[in-house]
């Protein structure tokens, strides 16, 4: 039995789709991250994957997923600061809730 | 031909992928759902040391299993009273998302099907093709800017970490 291509990417695959099915159902702040996070990793593990099947000489896949990784910790920090302060100046973190800009 | 046990690593960290993606995003509680999407990206580092990939799978584990889990515990406990449930999520809101994640799906699921690609050499003759990726190679194709080096992209992320202190910093202060 042969580990083809297709073997990694369907895993990828359901992973992205839990994440969107996360994003667009939940309505908490977080859990909403949450659910952008398994979305990036999913493309992560795509670009190590075809760089490892179809350009197995080289390292670009990997230096791409290395950049995406530091990328999101950025993101993920500064959207966690965001909701903190939302909590702070509303009192929760639910979607619904929070349904007016500044005015 | 691949050995049985990369088949067996492979098909132990698949399953945990699938099975713990779908947790993630339909347990209720919400530090559950953390600690589900903390197996998903240990999965994913299994993977990626499967695949060869000896320094991204430290890195996935250091950096997302480590501290942006922190990051997502402490925001969940600074946010959350004790045993806090989401609500239940309306029937119009979850029939939106499943038929678009299960449209998704399907969709991509053809698409790399019927990808010429995809039924080409296994796992181990792809390891064995390419040279083994060394520290030295990593640490070159970082400093260095000529054709497939990224000195470029590194210096614009170390900027980009410096704007997000000062922004995590200024965003989240006491007034």
């Amino acid at each position: 039995m042969d580990l083809s291509m297709l073997w990694y990417l369907v895993p990828s695959v359901i992973m992205l789709t839990c994440g969107v099915y996360g994003f667009i159902t939940r309505k908490n702040l977080v859990a909403i991250l949450i659910s952008l996070e398994l979305m990036l990793n999913s493309a992560d593990l795509n670009f190590v994957v075809f760089n490892r099947y179809l350009f197995p000489g080289s390292m670009d896949g990997m230096v791409f997923t290395l950049f995406a990784i530091a990328i999101a910790a950025a993101e993920t920090a500064i959207a966690i600061a965001i909701i903190i302060n939302i909590y702070r100046s509303i009192g929760n973190t639910d979607i619904t809730e929070i349904n007016k800009l500044k005015y | 031909m691949d050995s049985v046990g990369s088949i067996i690593v492979y098909f132990v960290a698949a399953i945990a992928i699938v099975v713990f993606s779908i947790k993630t995003v339909t347990t209720r509680k919400i530090l559950r759902s953390a600690t589900y999407l903390l197996f998903v990206l240990l999965s994913t580092a299994v993977i990626y040391f499967q695949l060869g990939y000896q320094f991204l799978g430290a890195v996935q584990i250091a950096v997302y299993a480590g501290g942006i889990m922190v990051l997502f515990v402490f925001a969940i406990v600074l946010t959350h009273k004790p045993n806090d449930r989401t609500g239940v999520i309306d029937s119009h809101r979850r029939k939106i998302g499943g038929g678009i994640a299960v449209a998704g799906g399907i969709l991509l699921l053809l698409a790399i099907f019927y990808m010429p690609l995809l039924h080409g050499a296994s796992l181990s003759e792809c390891i064995e093709a390419g040279t083994p990726i060394t520290m030295h190679e990593i640490g070159e194709a970082f400093t260095g800017s000529d054709r497939f080096q990224y000195l470029l992209p590194f210096e614009a992320i170390s900027v980009l970490l410096l704007a997000c202190i000062i922004g995590g910093v200024t965003i989240a202060r006491k007034e």
